[in-house]
């Protein structure tokens, strides 16, 4: 006992006290869509299809990235002949829809060279993240900025979102100090943290999880498989795909899996007391949705 | 024709046995051979390692595989049999060798192929809403489709009657953070009469999409058939590919690949140290386990580039590389680990209150173990002295010296203590990988396509226990079937055994003993 008390003074506190600081070697790739020749060699290698090129329109061309589908291999660095796809460092990427997870950019095809050159960055209509952000808040009306009772719930995962999900309560990340807590029973929880990709099997579990959870629940979808279904991909005959092909969600946090830095960061996202960004530090900024292309 | 084969022609009965590669034997025999031959298998040494069926076109009918595991000689043996579209059905050994049975009865719901023989011959994989007849590794069946779900009675549990005695329904989605399955508990009281498992629902048709993905991608859904074995799986399909296509891994490459199996090892081992701890409620080593496994997966992301080296294997070598500063980095971590190590088992096995709550908990008898096939450190827990690492190396290890550390007491104890000793090991083979680092490259070049009409084996002993991976290729050399065996399949029914006979509360710390990954049960 007397040597237990020792050891734990001995150490000292070991909680990180911004756990925000530190980057990572590698969060999610980061296209320089200007200095992209559209050759579409990323889109060969991306085992998932978060990269996707579209010619069907002659003398157009689409490349969109997509960081709901992206499980950070890498290979796309590693393939880019024009070094224009770079290693970001960024992990507090969370958002509210599935789409704002999405860059895509327009190029101008030369019909006699087949040579493509960058447009401008296009971008579907939809919420901005601003937007969502005040629709969730308005939702949640403050309830959850204090305390948070999470119910986890593996709807399909390889246990590696449960990993990092785990380590979010270890002492280095010590989740609780922001009043994120653990529940046992959806009973209990105002947040449904939800791994995928959802199974068939577990699809009724959980619809029924959800239906016992009270009111304002909030559900995160968490990792790759989870936003979007992932390397396991969507409609199967045994993997039905994302959360929201079965729930309404809130949040997304993408990456496979997400580290507990960007878990944490999702939370306090669906908690109202953090704002999601969507910024990887790279010369191509996402303009305004609505707009059309950038001009 | 090498004398090993000759060894195995003779002891099995066969005509003939062809040796496909080092260490990999296959012969071909008539369907009913199969039992008789599986028990001059098991007279002789060998082991069950996997059963499976394959499809092999509509005209050409179905394959069930036996592969068998032997030391003397030391190799694989895979016995093939064809069965008749026409008569889909094949003769079970699992009333003689229990360690078939899951095996089985998963051909009979993926397949459509009934067991002839078999002593339960229920659905295992297949939940109760699925139809009859939706055979999804059959060819026919087309990969993106619903299936529709059937009304039907609830999954039969045993039933318990008697005054007292009570069913105790626990899951799928569990109260603490991990993956969904249903125990059902047949208990008198606190004492657990039985304990039953409906498992699967996390199957994520992971063997069909193999053969959707082109191959390369294949590795990244490899990484993803148990998140924490991420390195042990990524090495068996490696593995598989690199022997289709007879590409030797560089030296450097072998190397690096131990030490990355290993560091998988220790950060699971450690964690679940922790977790044993937690579960039963000793806070302060639970804690420290978890402060030091979560330096272990900082300095893999530092030095590899990922927390829980997802990326780091790749077809035909490794994606990273350790400089000497890197090396002498992890070598001071690892150091420093050892002896904090020593002072969380200290703090545990001194500890009476602690020791009270494993010691004689959760027993799984050597017998029980050996007969049900158990694999990896659960089946070293029990008395069984196997692991491919020594006895059909790959990678590096047949240059590296370590002990298999064995247990004989199979309760939770002996799986704490046996993952203690194997932290002890690994410590021992990362020295002596990151000192003895050959120079070279780290990956070697790969042909465009894979041979066609070819199948191959991959292996790899993860910190559980085997994975192994058999990859065939069909006439244009796309992959036709991938058969994933994870050592948690193997293991489920070894935890139904240990938990009759304790009390319900000791149930966390048995199953996290095990510590069986659900996902990469189901797939």
């Amino acid at each position: 006992m007397f040597s237990i008390l020792v050891k734990s003074l001995k150490t000292g506190v070991v909680t990180k006290a911004d756990p925000f600081s530190a980057r990572p070697p590698f969060g999610f790739p980061v296209v320089d869509f200007p200095s992209c020749t559209g050759c579409a060699e990323c889109v060969q290698v991306c085992p998932t299809g978060a990269l996707q090129a579209d010619s069907s329109t002659p003398g157009r061309k689409t490349l969109s990235l997509s960081y709901a589908l992206c499980i950070q291999c890498r290979e796309c660095v590693e393939a880019c002949p024009e070094r224009a796809i770079q290693p970001g460092r960024e992990f507090e990427v969370a958002s509210y829809s599935r789409e704002q997870l999405t860059q895509r950019a327009a190029f101008d095809v030369d019909g006699a060279t087949g040579q493509a050159t960058f447009r401008g960055m296009e971008v579907r209509p939809g919420p901005s993240l601003e937007e969502s952000a005040a629709t969730l808040k308005e939702r949640i009306k403050g309830r959850l900025g204090r305390s948070l009772h999470v119910r986890q719930v593996d709807a399909g995962s390889c246990n590696g979102c449960e990993l990092e999900i785990v380590a979010t309560a270890n002492p280095v990340f010590d989740l609780e100090r922001f009043g994120i807590h653990f529940v046992a029973s959806p009973r209990h929880a105002d947040l449904l943290l939800v791994t995928g990709p959802v199974t068939r099997n577990m699809e009724i579990a959980l619809r029924r999880t959800y239906e016992g959870a009270p009111e304002p629940r909030v559900v995160v979808a968490v990792g790759a498989c989870g936003c979007s279904g992932g390397i396991f991909g969507e409609g199967t005959y045994a993997a039905i795909g994302g959360v929201d092909r079965v729930l309404p969600v809130d949040v997304y946090i993408p990456g496979c899996p997400p580290r507990p830095q960007a878990i944490l960061n999702g939370l306090l996202v669906a908690m109202g007391v953090r704002e999601a960004r969507l910024k990887p530090e790279g010369p191509a900024p996402l303009p305004e949705p609505g707009r059309g292309i950038a001009e | 024709m090498s004398t090993a084969c000759d060894v195995l022609r003779e002891r099995l009965g066969l005509a003939a046995v062809t040796e496909l590669r080092p260490r990999e034997m296959a012969a071909e025999v008539q369907l009913d051979q199969l039992p008789a031959i599986a028990d001059r298998a098991v007279a002789s040494g060998l082991r069950l390692v996997s059963l499976f069926a394959s499809d092999e076109g509509a005209e050409r009918g179905f394959t069930i595989h036996h592969l068998w595991s032997g030391s003397e000689p030391a190799t694989f043996m895979r016995l093939s049999a064809h069965v008749d579209p026409a008569r889909p059905r094949f003769p079970s050994i699992a009333a003689k060798h229990p360690a078939a049975n899951w095996f089985e009865r998963e051909i009979m719901d993926y397949f459509g192929l009934v067991p002839d023989g078999h002593p339960n011959p229920k659905r295992v994989a297949l939940h109760d809403d699925w139809p009859e007849a939706a055979w999804a590794l059959r060819k026919a069946f087309v990969d993106g489709q619903s299936v529709p779900r059937v009304e039907g009675d609830f999954h039969p549990f045993r039933p318990v009657t008697g005054e007292g005695v009570f069913q105790v329904p626990v899951g799928p989605v569990h109260a603490g953070i991990i993956e969904p399955g249903h125990f059902r508990f047949g208990v008198a009281g606190e004492p657990v009469l039985y304990l039953q498992l409906r498992l699967f629902y996390v199957h994520k048709g992971t063997e069909k999409r193999f053969e959707r993905l082109p191959w390369r991608h294949g590795l990244f859904l490899a990484e993803s058939i148990s998140g924490d074995t991420a390195v042990g799986h990524a090495l068996a399909y490696a593995h598989a590919i690199e022997r289709l296509l007879g590409v030797d891994v560089p030296p450097r490459a072998q190397y690096l690949r131990v030490v990355l199996l290993e560091m998988e090892r220790l950060y699971n081992h450690v964690a679940d140290i922790g977790a044993i701890a937690t579960d039963v409620a000793f806070t302060v080593p639970a804690s420290r386990a978890q402060i030091l496994r979560e330096r272990l997966v900082t300095i893999q992301e530092r030095l590899f580039g990922a927390r829980l080296l997802r990326g780091t294997v790749g077809l035909g070598g490794v994606k990273c590389d350790l400089t000497v500063g890197r090396r002498k980095e992890l070598l001071i971590h690892l150091e420093r680990l050892e002896g904090e190590f020593d002072d969380l088992i200290k703090l545990l096995i001194d500890s009476g209150t602690f020791t009270d709550r494993v010691d004689d908990t959760g027993v799984l008898g050597r017998q029980v173990a050996q007969d049900l096939g158990i694999v990896g450190m659960a089946a070293r827990a029990s008395g069984l002295d196997l692991d491919l690492r020594r006895d059909q190396p790959h990678d590096a290890y047949a240059a590296l010296r370590f002990q298999v550390p064995v247990e004989e007491g199979g309760d939770v104890r002996a799986r704490l203590m046996l993952r203690a000793r194997e932290v002890e090991q690994s410590l021992l083979i990362l020295k002596q990988a990151l000192e003895g680092l050959p120079e070279g490259s780290v990956l070697a070049a790969l042909p465009d396509s894979l041979p066609p009409s070819s199948s191959a084996l991959g292996w790899a002993e993860a910190w559980r226990g085997e994975c192994l991976h058999w990859i065939q290729t069909d006439a244009r050399g796309q992959i036709t079937r991938a058969k994933i065996t994870d050592p948690s399949f193997k293991n489920w029914p070894g935890l139904a055994e240990a938990v009759p006979g304790n009390i319900l509360p000791d149930f966390p710390v048995i199953n996290k003993s095990f510590n069986l990954s659900y996902s990469g049960n189901d797939r």
